[in-house]
């Protein structure tokens, strides 16, 4: 699976890491929901770990297209959320 | 994946395809697509720009701010040699506050140095997927029929789109970051036309309401150290007393 960091770039990961990733992810946004700035924060270092210890960067030249695409790594706990009361990181 | 991951893609992911939506056949799509890189960059290297800009504003004010502190602590000593106490205490409550607008300062100009670099770094990488691109479209005309050519351009044109819509939303958030920051330089500014960070020569005698706030402001214990430190200083070589020094060489 591709994996995109917004705003750094495109990670290949192999596709066994998706159900951890998303495992991942429902908790942290179960822990923006709790108001748990602490546990998401956490949450969110466990998924760019994953992604840095798992990932090999694509090279520039390389077209693919994302399985799954992350908010930039240094997403605040107000931006994510926003991201899900429907306003979106960055509004249209 | 209704996450975070998932929100992200399908944010990146719409507008990927209002981009590519337009285009009828795969010839129109490399040409509207590249039409659309061409204005990216230009629009990458705006971003850019304007976060130097503001960049450089807050520096100016940052070395600004740091004449005013040296001169501050200047006139506290020379005022305490004086045995004008109260002068000192003015003057130091005005450092204080001038250091803790230099940290934040400081702070912000090293965020903007990070958005610099990354956004740069970022322009790079799109001018290298646009030129594979260009390279892959003329692979493909040659190589494959019709049908299979438009699928074959529409996965390289996903994959250059997503770096598109995914630097403009970089792009997005750094104007957000830079916007607040000019917000914030205009209140420091303000700050400073409205003497706060003035010497305490050029003001008149009496307690002013800037100096009030200024007391609510800055620390009271902070200060008084620091004035007990300058008193330590000063008993060893209490002899002489220089005139309080006149605010005429204001930088």
């Amino acid at each position: 699976m591709i994996v995109r960091i917004s705003g750094e770039g495109q990670f290949r990961l192999p596709d066994e890491d998706a159900a951890r990733l998303n495992e991942l992810d429902n908790r942290a946004v179960a822990a923006v929901e709790q108001g748990d700035e602490h546990g998401f924060m956490e949450l969110w270092a466990q998924m760019l770990d994953l992604v840095a210890r798992d990932g090999n960067r694509l090279a520039d030249d390389e077209l693919e297209e994302s399985d799954v695409i992350l908010p930039p790594r240094d997403v605040s706990f107000e931006e994510a959320q926003g991201e899900f009361t429907g306003e979106g990181l960055i509004p249209d | 994946m209704p996450g975070l991951a998932g929100r992200m893609s399908t944010v990146v992911k719409s507008k990927i395809s209002r981009m590519l939506d337009r285009a009828e056949d795969p010839g129109e799509t490399l040409d509207y697509g590249y039409q659309k890189q061409v204005e990216m960059l230009q629009n990458v290297k705006k971003g850019i720009a304007d976060v130097v800009t503001a960049k450089k504003r807050l520096q100016m004010q940052s070395s600004k701010l740091e004449q005013q502190v040296v001169k501050l602590d200047t006139q506290a000593r020379q005022a305490l040699s004086q045995g004008r106490d109260d002068l000192a205490r003015m003057a130091l409550e005005r450092k204080t506050l001038a250091q803790t607008e230099l940290q934040s300062l400081d702070s912000q100009i090293k965020e903007l140095e990070g958005q610099q670099e990354q956004l740069t770094a970022n322009e790079q990488k799109l001018r290298t997927k646009i030129e594979a691109f260009r390279t892959k479209k003329e692979v493909i005309k040659a190589q494959y029929s019709a049908a299979e050519a438009q699928v074959k351009i529409s996965d390289a044109a996903h994959g250059v789109g997503e770096e598109m819509a995914d630097l403009g939303l970089a792009m997005q958030r750094a104007e957000d970051k830079t916007e607040q920051m000019r917000a914030r330089a205009s209140a420091v500014e303000e700050l400073e036309e409205a003497g706060t960070f003035d010497d305490i020569t050029q003001l008149g005698s009496g307690e002013d309401d800037l100096d009030r706030q200024l007391k609510q402001l800055t620390s009271g214990a902070q200060v008084d150290d620091e004035l007990a430190k300058m008193r330590a200083e000063l008993g060893q070589g209490g002899g002489e007393s220089p005139t309080l020094e006149q605010g005429k060489e204001n930088a």
